[in-house]
């Protein structure tokens, strides 16, 4: 396989989530969502209850990869911000380290121009995890080349013969 | 590419659904989706014509349960079948981790089926994969049609590299879900090996 598995661990996980907190109360937003352009969710945080975020990632990264599609037709290297105006909420998407997209759901209790300049700081931080686990990821790469401990080296055809016994 | 969530303990992995334009690609997910427990299911989303052509992708996100603690969330995906939407099929194959190809089993079809195989290895290769090594299944569907090819010939004409191959009748729901058992199979046993 070409492309290394994306890891998160405990730590980078917590620091993601305070970073996307901070985001959503400093600008104000219903929702903060982050998602790898894949469009596996990472993490979300806010009022989640009303959302279904799955079905929201996976749409996110859809349009984000239609909208990279459309930039390299005209030459672009990609779109990094899009934003949606609807009469009540808006979502705002932006690409962090190239690798991962920033959505923020917010309405009219807060504006587009706070919520960009909230966003601005908060992919700074993002970037920097993003950094730190992606080197973690190579050096563990590097080290346990030879015996990386997966949890899944010690996977057996019935653990996936369960899966389906419903 | 596998998102493995050691915070959640979670692992995800995407799965996409490829073959030519009405060869039941939607149909197959639309069968998955109607016989899972809503518990184990999200919302399946299709972006489609208003003749209920893919357009973009079916989705449908899927619970299987747990292996060795870790939570197992298969994302599903079809493709666009249609010869013309190419760009939005090489879009779709990004981080893949197993194809399952259906193939129409109609005599009409086979070099329908023969050409998207061949569009499937490009787009593949483009995103820095090889259909020889990724995990794959292929699917004979519309079995129950009189107008389909016997098995055999269609295993000589499409089949690959032995990958498993299932006979179905998507719209019954037969072979479904061994076709999605057989290549979830692939896809973990994949993860073992790296």
């Amino acid at each position: 396989m070409s492309l290394p598995d994306l890891v998160l661990y405990d730590e980078e996980f917590r620091k993601i989530k305070e970073s996307l907190n901070r985001l959503a109360s400093d600008a104000n937003a219903n929702v903060v969502f982050l998602v790898d352009k894949n469009g596996q969710q990472i993490a979300a945080v806010g009022d989640l209850q009303s959302l279904d975020t799955t079905s929201l990632a996976s749409l996110t990264a859809g349009n984000v990869a239609a909208t990279d599609g459309l930039a390299r037709l005209i030459g672009e290297k990609e779109f990094s911000i899009l934003f949606h105006e609807g009469e009540r909420d808006n979502i705002h998407i932006s690409i962090v380290a190239q690798r991962v997209i920033l959505v923020v759901i917010f309405d009219e209790r807060t504006s587009l121009g706070l919520v960009r300049l909230r966003v601005r700081r908060a992919m700074a931080e993002l970037e920097k995890i993003f950094e730190e686990i992606a080197g973690k990821a190579e050096k563990e790469k590097q080290a346990l080349q030879a015996d990386f401990d997966s949890p899944f080296a010690e996977i057996t055809d019935e653990d996936i013969d369960r899966l389906f016994s419903e | 590419m596998t998102f493995i969530n050691y915070a959640a303990r979670e692992i995800n992995c995407k799965i996409v659904y490829y073959g030519p334009g009405l060869c039941g690609k939607t149909t197959n997910l639309q069968y998955v989706y109607d016989r899972t427990n809503p518990a184990a299911k999200g919302k399946l989303i299709s972006l489609a014509t208003e003749t209920d052509r893919t357009l973009f992708f079916d989705f449908l996100p899927l619970d299987l349960g747990t292996v060795k603690g870790f939570k197992t969330r298969f994302h599903l995906y079809t493709v666009p079948g249609q010869v013309f939407y190419d760009a939005s099929r090489k879009l779709i194959l990004k981080g893949v981790d197993g194809v399952v190809f259906v193939a129409d089993s109609q005599e009409a079809r086979l070099e329908a089926n023969v050409e998207s195989i061949r569009n499937l290895d490009k787009n593949l290769k483009e995103q820095g994969y090889d259909i020889a090594t990724v995990p794959y299944v292929l699917q004979f569907n519309k079995r129950d049609l009189p107008t389909a090819l016997p098995a055999d010939e269609m295993y000589r004409r499409l089949n690959i590299k032995r990958e498993p191959t299932f006979e179905a009748v998507a719209t019954t729901g037969a072979g479904v879900f061994d076709t999605l058992k057989a290549v979830a199979r692939q896809v973990l046993m994949d993860l073992k090996k790296r």
